[in-house]
């Protein structure tokens, strides 16, 4: 069995928009006589379209039909049919995020996505992206070490930090190339709000600079993203358009009309200089549309158990139990997950969620059958209120654990690891109906500005 | 050189070996362990047999040896065990002695029968009279005589759409570990997809092929078998599910679905039966399995 998922990534980041077209084989990599395990084995880039500028109506507003005119000329290009899209993610990053009509934006962009495309926007899934697609997960499995991915772009810098492959925490800074932009004399034609702060620093609009007149500025940015690394973190890893200036800066400093040229070289000798090791990611500049179009869909343990259930969901936002609330008995069980749904209900109003649980290695049937009564009769207010139970175990229990709720219609999985707080997209079946695609999308855990202050999360 | 020569050659070979080489003395005296023995508690010598595996790495001074048990998570091979010289050490040696005394035991031992009456399995036996005989002629171990026969017609009924049977095959080590959880979880699934799963036969002596008499006699649609699965070293608790649509005497291997390594380190007796209840339900409705069902 081999199954090829044609899946699609759009970036529209703070200075450029790309678009990137990838093939995900999907494979039974168990043998004929043991129980299916399905799992993506290639991810391969089949297109990478020319990197656009984000085409802007003024600061605050995104020229949505230029955006759109851009990707359908790429999809054009690559003789890619909206149809055929099945899966993939289009998210609006950096500051474009905050401009006014985003969200319009990615409505606009709808109809060249497939049914089970993520829209997002803002730093939440970015750092993660952009890490997986410079590699910075697969260097830190490999390397078994933590590795703390920078991606920095022209509006805000994400960062990503992974112990042995697994992802400890995101952050995002609003530091990037392009929070001040230049025309070709060298004068100041664009002033990021997010540098306010930093005003006596900055040059005012309409001065005309020098590399050296930026130089304390670059050094103030360049001490945040350092501060930001953590104790025990020794491995750095880059993306991002100032990546590419780090290791191969323009003979010009002011080719692309912002800071990015002098911003990377300063930043590579203060961490070179501090004893970090630093590694160039995999992709750079294209980092999160490789990560948003090859890496944003893993697909679920192989026994699922689903009934009835109306393909995809989206947006999901998970419960997840407690390892002490996970061990009672039915009844304590029951109590728990009901007190969770009735706290989300009072808080956000109850909605189509999904509930996770860690699950057992390999327990008796008796135990199974037990943690089904618990679930279902806590579940039960989910019927009734019109929507039906989801639930997310880690350990692969899923087609027993739904067999023994029963219920229709009912959605069990397993093989995915979430968070409380995460959000979860589920896709229709896939590889003959017996995995099914996912997205998890995770909130950045926590964002600060320079000077340290916390900021809102940018959620649409 | 042709085969007197080379025969002669050999000949003359050993002769020299056995006139020549002396036979090794070594005496207690000359035995310095190169490790200390296992401390002892309370009297108690460590039930080795408990040591997961895949959790023991005993390389000296590795370059990596977190990376080293990370990978060996992936494989119950005995991987990482280091050596003495040039051999196992004593642990590794003593371990590959106990689990193989654990296979041979598994294939010897009997399915109790109070685990039988526990679960409420109908007992069942085929034509053997004792292990030698079943290990020694397969053929008898999957047919009946008239009074197991009867036993059998008499408990299945006329053409019930499944009959669930647990059979000790090579492993009864397996069968006491999984055969239960494993029969709950087909059953408890059969019934959410509204199969009447009836009772569940247990048959000592037994071979996946008794499968085939059991089909033959009852005209069952689905014949689905646990059985031991042959031990090996990694475990002795591995079990097998054989499900035969349409079982007759004489009916192909070819038609058979096999779901092997059901065990707590492979896939688990739980969610092995939920997947094979739901494989008897697809194999009622497309009437086949094996090769037939793909």
């Amino acid at each position: 069995m081999r199954e090829i998922l044609k899946s699609v990534g759009i970036d529209i980041g703070t200075s450029t928009t790309q678009l990137v077209i990838s093939h995900l084989t999907l494979e039974n990599r168990a043998s004929p006589f043991t129980v299916p395990r399905v799992a993506i084995t290639e991810r391969e880039i089949v297109y990478r379209s020319a990197i656009h500028f984000t085409p802007l109506l003024s600061d605050t507003v995104i020229d949505a039909d230029g955006v759109r005119s851009i990707v359908g000329s790429e999809y054009q290009k690559a003789g890619l049919r909206r149809e055929e899209v099945e899966t993939g993610a289009v998210i609006i990053t950096g500051e474009t995020a905050r401009k006014e009509n985003a969200r319009a934006v990615l409505a606009a962009l709808s109809e060249f996505a497939g049914d089970f495309v993520v829209a997002t926007a803002g730093p939440d899934l970015e750092s993660i992206l952009a890490a997986r697609g410079g590699g910075a997960d697969e260097y830190s499995r490999e390397h078994r070490c933590k590795v703390l991915h920078f991606d920095i772009g022209g509006g805000t810098s994400n960062l990503a930090l992974y112990d042995c492959g697994s992802l400890l925490d995101t952050d995002c800074l609003d530091i990037g190339g392009r929070l001040l932009k230049l025309d070709r004399e060298g004068r100041v034609i664009y002033r990021s709000p997010v540098l306010e702060p930093w005003s006596s620093l900055v040059p005012a609009l309409g001065q005309r600079v020098e590399a050296a007149g930026l130089a304390p500025l670059i050094d103030a940015m360049t001490e945040v993203l350092e501060k930001a690394i953590p104790k025990d973190v020794q491995v750095l890893s880059f993306s991002g358009g100032v990546a590419d200036c780090m290791w191969a800066p323009p003979p010009d400093w002011r080719a692309f009309g912002d800071m990015g040229p002098l911003l990377g070289p300063a930043l590579r000798r203060r961490l070179e200089g501090a004893g970090y090791e630093l590694v160039r990611g995999a992709e750079t500049i294209r980092a999160t549309v490789v990560g948003a179009g090859a890496h944003s869909v893993e697909v679920s343990g192989s026994t699922i158990h689903c009934r009835e259930v109306a393909f995809p969901l989206k947006n999901l936002p998970v419960l997840r139990l407690t390892e002490g609330e996970e061990q009672g008995d039915a009844e304590a069980l029951a109590a728990a997950v009901e007190r969770r749904l009735k706290r989300y209900a009072d808080q956000e109003g109850l909605c189509q969620v999904a509930l996770a649980l860690t699950g057992e290695v390999s327990p008796p049937y008796r135990r199974v059958a037990e943690l089904a009564r618990g679930l279902r009769a806590g579940l039960e207010p989910m019927y009734t209120a019109g929507y039906f139970p989801v639930v997310v175990v880690e350990r692969d229990m899923a087609k027993v654990l739904g067999q023994a709720m029963g219920g229709s219609p009912l959605l069990c999985l397993d093989g995915v690891s979430v968070r409380e707080g995460d959000y979860l997209d589920i896709g229709a079946p896939v590889a003959g109906g017996s995995v099914l695609p996912v997205v998890v999308k995770t909130l950045a855990f926590s964002n600060s500005v320079p000077g340290g202050e916390r900021r809102e999360r940018r959620n649409l | 050189m042709n085969d007197k020569e080379l025969r002669a050659l050999v000949e003359r070979m050993v002769a020299d070996l056995m006139g020549q080489a002396p036979t090794p003395q070594v005496k207690g005296a000359d035995y310095h362990p190169m490790e200390p023995g296992p401390a002892v508690e309370g009297g108690e010598l460590q039930d080795i047999a408990a040591i997961d595996l895949r959790r023991l790495y005993l390389v000296q001074n590795p370059k990596n040896g977190p990376a080293f048990l990370e990978l060996k998570a992936k494989t119950p091979a005995r991987l990482g065990m280091g050596r003495a010289g040039a051999r196992y050490k004593t642990e590794t040696m003593l371990r590959m002695r106990c689990d193989h005394a654990a296979a041979q035991d598994s294939v010897f031992s009997h399915v109790s029968e109070d685990f039988v009456k526990a679960q409420g399995y109908v007992p069942l036996h085929t034509l053997c009279k004792d292990k030698d005989e079943y290990l020694t002629r397969p053929d008898k171990g999957r047919r009946f005589d008239d009074e197991q026969q009867a036993l059998i017609r008499k408990t299945l009924g006329h053409a019930p759409k499944v009959a669930l049977v647990v059979g000790d095959g090579l492993s009864s080590a397996a069968i006491e570990a999984n055969a239960a959880d494993c029969m709950e979880a087909i059953r408890a699934g059969l019934k959410s997809y509204g199969i009447d799963p009836g009772p569940t036969l247990f048959v000592k002596y037994c071979r996946v092929g008794a499968s085939d008499h059991i089909g033959e006699l009852t005209g069952a649609e689905v014949v689905c078998m646990l059985v031991g699965e042959r031990p090996g070293l990694v475990t002795a608790e591995s079990m097998s599910a054989y499900l035969t649509y349409g079982a007759h005497i004489g009916i192909p291997e070819s038609k058979r679905t096999v779901i092997s390594n059901i065990h707590s380190q492979g896939t688990t007796a739980v969610e092995a039966g939920a997947h094979i209840a739901e494989l008897i339900k697809t194999m009622l409705e497309r009437k086949a399995s094996g090769i037939d069902l793909r």
